[in-house]
């Protein structure tokens, strides 16, 4: 890459036919450079574009090899260490957040497995939340902005630690599911047979819902790491069904949080198309990765970069 | 109610993921192109760390009149192109809100044409909410 700055001299006296052990000359030790952007480097539109694209990549990837949006990692990455304001950041996120979503949507329509019923009614709340938070995020000061990232991000590497229930436990009685016919079954292609289920508490996926959205309109991220669990353990959902109706739901949660950032000037095309295409791109590469993954050390390293993250974004705020 | 399956609303559901695919690409196609347009056009993205900086902090970020969007993408100004591509990306969920309300409308679910609808409406007084701020 084209960081003159940091390159180290060449070696000098030493040819190829050096008794040194190959990897040495190859990969010299990273020289002191500080953090990647400051002010005093000399980055050029052309190399913040790649290394968004780059780092936008690696965020879709990892995260979709862990079941969460890019979103979570594309706006620590901007703004701790590209100098990108965190309103600017969250703009160009929420738009790679419903990227993701579409480009995931196609292989869950086909198996299925969305209840669209119980997703369009707790889209209500969610698309009012995603109003409000959308709206907040341009006027409160980034300070805020920062402080609640980190306890989202702190949040989701707790959740992520712990292990996953995958049965749901017995719903009790639910009069608004039973009226509003919420209850479903799916074909479960790894067990081989039709799996049905009940919904149950949907007043209390409605307010959770509400509370997602309201996050992801502020934050620019999903909002599945708050949904999905309320839904498989409260609501009575299978851990399959939940995330494919969370993901439904995100994408027209995102699609509202964008437009108000849009109207607002909040979206930078500059910053916005090396995420939208970075993150894509990384999400669907680690869509055909699956499987052939160790899991647990992928989930490991994701949890690693969030407490890393979710620190450097509360000192931020705190300073 | 019955819990039916729906299999209407998924057929139809199912119809269109092949166009949002189509949407989704060409979206990317267009952020792309855009990127590059920018970096080479004319009055595009110049190669100096201060233009960065103007590039990262621009407020607002673009053009906010629809006369100065149009023209600048009449001009194919890569900007402009990107955020044709940006906006493309947001018609997926818009449609598939808009035509599960008909799904629904075909499968006489009459509750749930009502909340479809509203978050339909909703969706789009986001538009107009931002504008008025």
């Amino acid at each position: 890459m084209a960081r003159s700055v940091c390159a180290r001299p060449p070696p000098t006296g030493r040819d190829r036919c050096s008794d040194a052990p190959p990897g040495r000359t190859a990969l010299p030790t990273p020289p002191a450079c500080g953090p990647i952007f400051d002010s005093a480097t000399a980055v050029t539109p052309p190399l913040f574009t790649l290394v968004v694209l780059v780092l936008s990549y690696a965020a879709g990837l990892l995260g979709s090899l862990v079941g969460v949006g890019g979103g979570i990692i594309v706006v620590p990455v901007l703004t701790l260490a590209l100098g990108v304001s965190i309103q600017k950041a969250i703009a160009a996120s929420i738009i790679s957040v419903i990227a993701t979503s579409s480009g995931a949507a196609a292989a869950y329509v086909s198996e299925r497995i969305t209840n669209l019923r119980l997703g369009m009614l707790l889209e209500i709340a969610t698309v009012i939340g995603a109003l409000v938070g959308a709206t907040l995020a341009t006027v409160i000061s980034g300070r805020w902005l920062f402080l609640l990232f980190g306890v989202v991000l702190a949040y989701t590497a707790w959740s992520m630690s712990r292990p996953r229930r995958v049965e749901a436990g017995e719903a009790p009685p639910d009069a608004w599911a039973d009226r509003l016919g919420l209850h479903g079954s799916y074909f479960d292609r790894s067990l081989g047979r039709a799996v049905s289920y009940r919904v149950a508490r949907t007043k209390l996926g409605l307010a959770v819902s509400g509370v997602a959205g309201m996050v992801s309109g502020l934050l620019g991220i999903g909002g599945g790491v708050l949904k999905v669990p309320v839904m498989n353990l409260a609501m009575g959902l299978p851990i399959k069904v939940c995330t494919a109706t969370s993901n439904f739901m995100i994408g027209v949660t995102a699609a509202t949080s964008a437009a108000v950032y849009f109207v607002r000037g909040e979206v930078l095309p500059f910053v916005a198309a090396p995420v939208a295409v970075g993150v894509l791109l990384g999400a669907k590469t680690g869509a055909r990765l699956l499987g052939g993954m160790r899991q647990q050390r992928v989930r490991l390293i994701f949890v690693l970069v969030l407490i890393v993250s979710a620190g450097q974004m509360l000192w931020k705020g705190l300073r | 109610m019955k819990p039916a399956s729906d299999e209407k609303v998924f057929q139809v559901d199912g119809a269109i993921s092949a166009l949002l695919r189509i949407g989704v690409a060409a979206s990317l196609v267009l952020i792309a192109g855009g990127t590059v347009l920018a970096f080479l056009e004319p009055g595009g993205y110049a190669d100096t760390p201060a233009e960065l900086s103007r590039l990262i902090s621009a407020n607002p970020a673009f053009p906010r009149s629809l006369g100065a969007y149009r023209h600048a993408l009449f001009h194919l100004d890569g900007q402009a192109v990107i955020i044709a591509g940006l906006l493309l990306l947001m018609v997926p969920p818009i449609v598939r809100v808009a035509v599960s309300i008909w799904a629904f409308a075909r499968a006489r679910n009459g509750i749930y044409v009502a909340i479809t609808t509203t978050v339909f409406l909703l969706l789009l007084l986001s538009f107009a909410l931002g504008r008025a701020g």
